[in-house]
């Protein structure tokens, strides 16, 4: 299945676009890949910066075994191959942020080999989307340019921490497929743990590689924009870039490769000052490391400590708890949610606990701009307010009410219920009281009904619960109401 | 196999050495010659022998996941010629 925006009409016909995306994620580990600093967050500049990191003389590199680990299990969760044996090279160029002037990277032989992700379009379709190869390598400092207007202002505190390369094969088509195909990326990384996927903090970072051809036709010259820190971003800068393309080409031009900037600012993208030495990297083999030698027993090892992912824990909720594949497909896109409807869902209706949480909940989220993360209602407070309508406490009603009263205090249903005094009367000699008022109250009415107008019926039942505030169980009141007057 | 100017010059600047146009010539002699030794090896038949990646029998050694290193930017900005709040500093780079 292929999504609309895939083909884009020119000016003299039908182009596809065609998307591969490298997308650069942040390891999840304390110690950097090769030395012993930390790799924290928003730390002062450079205090998170060995001897190594600086790249000093006499230093030499020792792998992180925990990074070893988090590749590999992201690999496995990629489904991929692992290769038993993979090399570390240095990709050699000058940058003030890169003391040693060469990246510890991986090139002919990385960790990771030929994997699939599988991708939920928008319509409900899946798409497979090759993965070629993921390897580690060292992520950069950080340059500040704009700190000060005469030089530019350096901080290593990110030098040297592990990063995942993952590269796709050029299998997306569309605007709609890169933007899903990440999210699903993120969401897989977040299930391992291998990679908190924050955006923002620049955790996971895509080098977007854009070409257009005919339809049917061979791949046409791609161009590669570095370095897009959004899904909108990337969105934007494919959109922009598929267009210049298409127009050079119409206008009889050809495409050159080139490395191309996202300008977030204005929605396009540019060429980089051209240095045409950029692009020779004159990879070699790190002398300073031996090759990574993996044996099955340990890539058995993590593959039986693998979590549940998304497309595993989707197929478990429609099949064992019955879910719409929608639903299901909801719930398993963010782990945070999927671990909040698991809590409430336990040990109770598994169809009724989807309705609260993609229902009332995401509701209310949306309505006030927070994550589930921080929403006021924990699950076992949404869990019990279901048990509550389960038992007969609260009526369903009533139990919206409350909802919205535990959103804005974070206080637990029972005492919201309790100080309220929302809770359900089934009593019936007090239901009957009621019945019996408004039966008096409106003798006319009363007439009516027995004379023949059955829609009055309705306008007890309502008066009733009126009169109670909403408390009375509706089924009692029905009965009670039909006995007295039937 | 020979090196012309324009190829080392190209090396030079890869390499951020500079070199006076006057010595090019000489230099790619020399290159000329190194390669041409390395050439040389290529006619030993090394395809049953499994590349060497080390002169010692070891394996890669690897360090655990713990923080045990850093915390002295006073030490790695020391050698520094230009530092400032914690920042190096460097001539000013665009891209």
């Amino acid at each position: 299945m292929v999504g609309d925006d895939a083909v884009i009409e020119g000016a003299t016909g039908s182009w596809e676009v065609v998307i591969g995306l490298e997308v650069h994620a942040q390891v999840i580990s304390d110690a950097k890949l090769f030395s012993g600093a930390a790799t924290a967050f928003g730390a002062e500049p450079n205090t998170q910066v060995s001897f190594i990191d600086a790249a000093m003389p006499g230093t030499l590199p020792v792998i992180n075994e925990a990074c070893v680990a988090q590749a590999v299990r992201t690999g496995l969760g990629l489904n991929a191959e692992i290769n038993r044996y993979s090399v570390f090279d240095r990709k050699n160029y000058f940058y003030p942020d890169l003391p040693p002037n060469y990246q510890i990277s991986q090139y002919a032989q990385p960790v990771v080999g030929p994997g699939m992700v599988r991708v939920d379009l928008e319509d409900g379709s899946v798409r497979e989307v090759g993965i070629e190869r993921l390897h580690l390598e060292q992520d950069a400092g950080k340059s500040l340019h704009d700190r000060r207007p005469d030089a530019t202002c350096v901080d290593l505190n990110r030098a040297g921490v592990a990063l995942m390369e993952i590269v796709s094969r050029p299998d997306l088509r569309g605007v709609g497929e890169a933007g899903a195909y990440i999210r699903k990326l993120r969401a897989i990384l977040r299930y391992l743990g291998t990679c908190d996927g924050n955006m923002e903090q620049g955790s996971l970072r895509c080098d977007v590689n854009v070409s257009v051809r005919r339809p049917g036709a061979p791949l046409g010259t791609r161009c590669e924009i570095k370095n897009v820190n959004s899904v909108r971003f990337v969105q934007q800068a494919i959109d922009y870039e598929a267009r210049r393309q298409i127009d050079i080409l119409e206008g009889g031009g050809e495409i050159e490769q080139e490395t191309r900037l996202f300008d977030a600012d204005r929605g396009v993208t540019r060429s980089m000052r051209r240095k045409e030495e950029a692009h020779d990297y004159r990879y070699f083999p790190d002398p300073d490391l031996l090759p990574l030698e993996l044996s099955d027993a340990y890539i058995d090892a993590i593959r039986a400590g693998l979590p549940e992912l998304p497309d595993q824990k989707k197929v478990r909720f429609v099949e064992q708890l019955g879910l719409s594949e929608y639903d299901a497909g909801v719930l398993v896109a963010e782990k945070e949610v999927a671990d909040y409807f698991e809590r409430v869902a336990d040990g109770r209706e598994a169809k009724t606990a989807s309705n609260w949480v993609t229902g009332e909940l995401f509701g209310k989220l949306n309505e006030s701009g927070r994550e589930i993360t921080d929403s006021p209602v924990s699950p076992d407070d949404l869990g019990d307010l279901i048990d509550l309508v389960a038992d007969g406490t609260l009526s369903g009603r009533l139990a919206k009410e409350v909802f919205d009263a535990m959103f804005e205090s974070g206080r637990p249903p029972g005492e919201i219920v309790e100080e309220r005094g929302l809770e359900q009367v089934s009593d019936r000699g007090e239901i009957e009281a009621l019945v019996d008022t408004v039966v008096g109250e409106n003798a006319d009415k009363v007439e009516e009904y027995r004379a023949g107008k059955d829609k009055l019926f309705g306008f007890f039942v309502g008066q009733v619960m009126k009169a109670s505030q909403g408390r009375a169980n509706p089924k009692v009141v029905n009965d009670i109401l039909r006995q007295k007057l039937d | 196999m020979s090196l012309d100017k324009a190829t080392v010059s190209r090396i030079a600047r890869l390499a951020r050495i500079r070199v006076p146009d006057e010595d090019l010539e000489r230099l790619g002699g020399e290159l000329d010659n190194i390669l041409s030794w390395v050439e040389q090896l290529g006619e030993v038949d090394t395809s049953d022998v499994p590349p060497m990646t080390s002169v010692v029998e070891m394996r890669l050694p690897k360090r655990e996941d713990t923080v045990t290193d850093g915390a002295y930017p006073e030490k790695v900005l020391g050698n520094a010629p230009e530092s400032e709040a914690g920042f190096f500093v460097v001539p000013k780079v665009v891209e």
